[in-house]
């Protein structure tokens, strides 16, 4: 009843397929070792490659601040306070009416309103400040180490003024305060995390490798300490800094601070990992190998936890930020002279300097913004691709 | 092809039989850098009141044809091209066209169409109960208020031989267990009177005797209710025990497609008769064949005395439980030197507990382990961590999962190398070189050392466990559910490999597995555990053809038989207990 038939030909040896790019032979990943595939999970997803640029880019202000920044952070003029951005132009019309190029900022002329006295700045074009690349400008010392004056961008005559971002309320160029305030904010962050990671890393494999009532003490420990509302506690300690300290220390406590309540959640992350792993084969298997328990731990788990600690430290930096920020924000953190984003926007505090001079408020918002949700695409990409063995 | 005149006159006649069609289908996926043909020019046709049972192994793509033929397709697949014309008073309906979200489509998923899954557990929601999922099914295709529903759902679970029914719809899935759980799915996809049932792999899930009971039940319900049946499944016994028309699927081709009768007894295609060799290959006793002289009577090497293992009998400061599981209870056997130990029971039975107890990484809550090595006898219940450890050179274990047991970020050398490192025996030159032995004593090239698990096939990947526990020279493997994850073609071969190295090695093997065939290819001897306790121990000839006790002559008859002339499921001999 039924027709029995075949097809007429020698069994294939592996699945039909047709490349997508005939061009370019399909990469052997055989000998591709964790990282590799990690890296080429990554870089699949573009939005988190873009962060991660983003996220370099400002590492490298950071660490360049002196250089980039046009002026230093703390040189006022009382007669330039909240005066607006001025824009960059690239051609200047002499007196005989031909055009050149020359990079340059247009002054401005200042007028005081005799009923109000208030100050208003109007754009003068007849002041030109040529502007130039790796100019002579403000002395400083290059990392605390030799001392140097040359800036990125700046006006070729240090004596005159350059404010791309405007001023604050003292006369001081914002986008220099924001380069160096770029230092102090993402540094804080690694400081921080770095804190929370050996915390986190060392106490979380403790807690899941040996279990029982290591475990249960780790444990408590952590949700005590993440049951306490932070923002009254760190009041509380930031409060509690003596006056006198410099800045410096003060900058370091308050980065002690916020670690030691952001290491908990880095600490229940590696835990479930840990005991996820411990039930894997591969670590039975090693353990019946021979393998002490601290070769099981260094060698066959701890690699396999690399990636995704790296993914949730991504994911703490921008707490650390933030929180940073926050403190900063409500004058318990850092003070000036540090300038760090939080202390710049602590400026922007009141309505008169939101109705008047609002780029106080945009520029360190928006560094802060774009910081913290780099970070976060950045490491939502690495958690992705964490786990390259996943089917 | 035959195609005589007659020949055509006769399959026209019967197409009015024909419930559905499928005309050259082909389904295309966009992989990262390429796209794969799962199905190439596939034709079918499902016939009222027929079985065709789709085989091939993984990969073939039978779950995705079939899965195609109710439209439901994976983001990334589309159908390239033919059609799956469903057959209606009204005409043809082709389901390769039809808008996937459309209301015309999901009338006929569930309404004409039933799929049975293969996995019951997931397929079931756990916080809805049974009664509810099945009266949601029974009132998306019907016109019924609640109560009919609820009495139509009752006679469906009584159908499918759920025992009061009328108690069990209020029950919970979690309170099912495997086999009532697949019977549930089945009152669900009866739902609506589909004149078509899919069943995928409906049975890979579940035991043996589990197994029989449930084809048992999907046969007898297609037969009375007039169904056209399609069976995925890769298990050659069991197209010969339920199949009418067969297609084998490889490589997302049908190679050979004919009644079940002819694909048994005339396979054309090199690739069936290939599947059919390997699977009843697995029907007799190789090691029978292959060995010396018997092992019984040798010395003992490995001795397990009144092992027992409780699980759950703590006395905690609330007070203690009353529901302690005895997992193993009172097991004894030898293994003699050079012998082949087989180790089979249905899943719960406590074989795998057994196998971990031997080599205490579950420590035995009482009973006595001795090893008989080349020195003094070891009590291994008794040995320190130390102890423990040399011990475990000598007694090595091969895991089920090929995929789980190897650590994915070492290199292949330092995998089969780790035992030889950590035991400081080898390093450098002398290390790579032995790797590279051991690589080609389990027939993989020495040159893959540099390269990653990723870069193996699950049956390479079992080689590299093999290599693994052979680097440290062992005496005695014990190998748990070793070829369970692997394709059929590949468990002989690898079963092969065994028997070849312990002529080699002087190696003795304990063989954990739940499969019957593979314990008998491979054994000399065969103990059968249920609920704990050894129940029966002879040898592998005799358990399987001979079986003394009730227990183990229901698990052998339930076992299905590759030959369609000779069902043995039907005939099987029932267990209650």
């Amino acid at each position: 009843m039924t027709v029995h038939t075949f097809i007429d030909e020698e069994p294939d040896t592996g699945p039909s397929t047709t490349p997508l790019k005939p061009s370019k032979a399909t990469s052997d990943m055989g000998d591709a070792n964790q990282w590799t595939l990690i890296w080429y999970k990554f870089s699949r997803n573009k939005l988190a490659v873009v962060s991660g640029f983003v996220i370099l880019f400002f590492c490298f202000v950071g660490l360049f601040a002196e250089v980039l920044a046009p002026s230093a952070p703390d040189v006022s003029r009382p007669q330039f306070t909240n005066a607006p951005p001025q824009s960059l132009g690239l051609f200047v019309t002499d007196a005989d009416g031909s055009s050149r190029f020359q990079l340059h900022v247009t002054g401005y002329t200042m007028e005081v309103d005799p009923a109000s006295l208030r100050r208003s700045y109007v754009v003068d074009p007849e002041q030109i400040v040529p502007v130039g690349l790796f100019v002579q400008g403000a002395p400083y010392k290059m990392w605390g180490l030799f001392d140097a004056n040359i800036h990125l961008l700046g006006p070729t005559d240090p004596g005159e003024t350059m404010y791309l971002l405007g001023t604050d309320r003292l006369g001081r160029d914002l986008l220099s305060r924001l380069i160096h305030g770029t230092r102090i904010s993402m540094s804080i962050g690694l400081v921080g995390v770095s804190i929370s990671l050996v915390l986190g890393v060392v106490l979380g494999s403790l807690s899941g490798f040996y279990g029982g009532v290591v475990d249960t003490v780790i444990q408590r420990v952590i949700e005590v300490i993440s049951s306490m509302p932070t923002i009254p506690l760190w009041l509380g300690l930031a409060a509690a800094i003596p006056l006198t300290w410099s800045p410096l220390m003060v900058y370091f406590i308050i980065t002690l601070i916020v670690s030691l309540f952001g290491w908990t959640g880095l600490a229940r992350e590696v835990r479930g990992r840990f005991f996820a792993l411990r039930g894997e084969d591969f670590v039975t298997a090693a353990k019946l190998d021979g393998s002490s328990e601290r070769r099981v731990i260094f060698r066959h788990i701890l690699p396999s936890l690399t990636s995704h600690i790296l993914a949730v430290v991504t994911l703490a930096l921008p707490t650390m930020i933030v929180a940073e920020t926050a403190l900063s924000f409500l004058g318990i953190g850092l003070k000036a002279p540090i300038v760090s984003w939080g202390v710049l926007l602590q400026e922007a505090q009141n309505v008169r300097t939101i109705a008047n001079a609002s780029w106080q408020l945009v520029w360190p918002a928006a560094a802060v913004v774009v910081t913290v949700l780099a970070y976060n695409f950045l490491g939502d990409g690495l958690r992705d691709a964490a786990d390259p063995y996943e089917s | 092809m035959l195609t005589s005149p007659e020949m055509t006159a006769r399959t026209t006649d019967l197409d009015k039989d024909v419930v559905l069609e499928v005309q050259d289908l082909s389904l295309d996926f966009r992989l990262r850098t390429e796209v794969l043909h799962a199905a190439r020019n596939v034709n079918l046709k499902l016939r009222r009141g027929q079985t065709l049972c789709l085989v091939g192994e993984s990969g073939s793509g039978k779950s995705v044809t079939a899965r195609a033929l109710m439209h439901i397709i994976d983001r990334n697949g589309a159908i390239a091209g033919g059609r799956i014309l469903l057959k209606d008073q009204k005409g043809d309906i082709d389901i390769a066209t039809l808008d996937e979200r459309g209301k015309e489509l999901l009338s006929i998923r569930g309404g004409r169409i039933g799929l049975i899954f293969q996995e019951p557990m997931s397929s079931l929601s756990p916080v809805h109960t049974i009664g509810s999922q099945i009266i949601e099914a029974v009132r998306l295709h019907s016109r019924m208020n609640k109560s009919e529903a609820r009495e139509r759902t009752i006679d469906l679970l009584r159908q499918v031989e759920i025992p009061n029914p009328d108690k069990m719809v209020d029950r919970y899935t979690f309170e099912f267990s495997g086999g009532m759980r697949q019977r549930a799915m089945i009152a669900m996809a009866l739902a609506s009177d589909p004149d078509i049932l899919i069943a995928d792999e409906p049975t890979t899930a579940l035991d043996v005797t589990t197994q029989a009971e449930i084809l048992d039940l999907i046969k007898r319900l297609q037969e009375s209710r007039g169904m056209a049946m399609l069976l995925i499944t890769h298990d050659m016994g069991v197209v010969a025990e339920v199949a009418d028309e067969v297609a084998v699927m490889h490589f997302g081709r049908i190679v050979e497609f004919g009644s079940v009768d002819e694909i048994f007894y005339t396979p054309k295609h090199a690739y069936t008769q290939r599947l059919l060799d390997s699977t009843v290959k697995l029907e007799q006793n190789r090691r029978a064949a292959t060995r010396v002289e018997t092992p019984v009577g040798q010395e003992i090497i490995l001795s397990a005395r009144n092992l027992t293992k409780v699980y759950g009998a703590t006395k905690g400061w609330l007070g203690g439980n009353s529901f302690a599981l005895k997992a193993v209870d009172d097991v004894s056997f030898d293994l003699h030197a050079g012998e082949n130990l087989g180790v089979v029971g249905e899943s719960g039975s406590g074989k795998t507990t057994l196998g971990r107890m031997l080599l205490r990484t579950v420590e035995p809550t009482s009973g006595k382990v001795t090893f008989f090595g080349q020195e003094a006898p070891v009590d291994v219940t008794g040995l320190s961590k130390r102890g423990l450890r040399a011990f475990h050179r000598q007694v090595r274990l091969v895991f089920q999962d090929p995929f789980a047991s190897l650590n994915p970020r070492m290199t292949v050398r330092d995998i089969v190398g780790d035992p030889l490192l950590v035991a400081g025996e080898l390093s450098g030159k002398a290390l790579d070189d032995r790797v590279a032995e051991l690589l080609e004593l389990v027939g993989l090239d020495p040159a893959m050392r540099e390269r990653y698990p990723h870069a193996f096939s699950g049956g390479q990947r079992q080689r590299i466990g093999i290599a693994r526990a052979l680097a440290l020279d062992p005496r005695i493997i014990i190998a748990d559910e070793a070829t369970a994850a692997l394709d059929v073609s590949i468990r002989a071969q690898i079963l092969d490999l065994l028997l070849s190295i312990q002529k080699r090695l002087d190696l003795s093997f304990i063989f954990i597995s739940h499969d019957i065939s593979v314990v008998r290819y491979f054994c000399d001897r065969v103990a059968v555990m249920h609920r704990g306790k050894l129940v029966e121990l002879g040898t592998a000839e005799q358990i399987c053809t001979a079986p003394r006790e009730a227990y183990t002559k229901s698990l052998i008859s339930a076992v299905p038989n590759p030959d369609p002339r000779n069902k043995r499921m039907m005939h099987r001999t029932r267990f209650r207990a």
